[in-house]
């Protein structure tokens, strides 16, 4: 898991079928000192999560594990919301 | 998921049984400001996607769970047609 900043939307209306219901988010994955690390991903949101929070996201199939057992094609999912993190 | 804009198609006439009528596109990954970066993808077309459209490409084993691809040997799909992008710096 990684912890990573909801920056923004996407709005998709033409959508494979498995994916109706889902909210998709975009991620700037950060690093622990809160800086962007890498690309914006698209993320499943299964907690509700918003933009401006930070979050931890899983990647891979495990994304589609919090809308069991519905098969969601998703290869990265919002798993939490961070209220907060504390390194060393 | 990745951002990506369609630029092109590719036609292969020899191909695993489970692709048979399935449609492949060439794939650009941008940035949700629209940037292209990394390399092209070939992903299956899900959700008939056309030329120049920008389109969510779901990768790895995923991809396989989009309706229609089920034990079909893709790592790549589009599930898809992004209407919007909101983006908060």
């Amino acid at each position: 898991m990684q912890l990573g900043k909801v920056v923004g939307t996407v709005v998709l209306n033409n959508r494979n079928e498995t994916l109706h219901g889902v909210t998709l988010l975009l991620v700037q994955p950060i690093s622990s000192s809160r800086e962007a690390v890498g690309r914006v991903i698209v993320a499943a949101d299964s907690v509700g999560a918003g933009v401006g929070e930070h979050v931890f996201f899983v990647r891979g199939k495990e994304a589609s594990f919090p809308f069991y057992p519905t098969e969601v094609p998703a290869d990265a999912g919002i798993v939490g919301i961070v209220d907060s993190w504390h390194v060393g | 998921m990745i951002l990506a804009k369609v630029v092109g198609t590719v036609v292969a006439t020899r191909k695993d049984p489970r692709l048979v009528s399935s449609k492949l596109l060439i794939a650009r990954p941008m940035d949700p400001k629209g940037k292209a970066e990394g390399s092209y993808v070939v992903a299956i077309d899900t959700v008939d996607a056309g030329f120049g459209e920008t389109v969510l490409i779901v990768s790895g084993s995923s991809a396989r769970m989009a309706a229609g691809l089920k034990d079909c040997p893709v790592d790549a799909a589009i599930v898809g047609i992004v209407d919007e992008i909101e983006i908060k710096d």
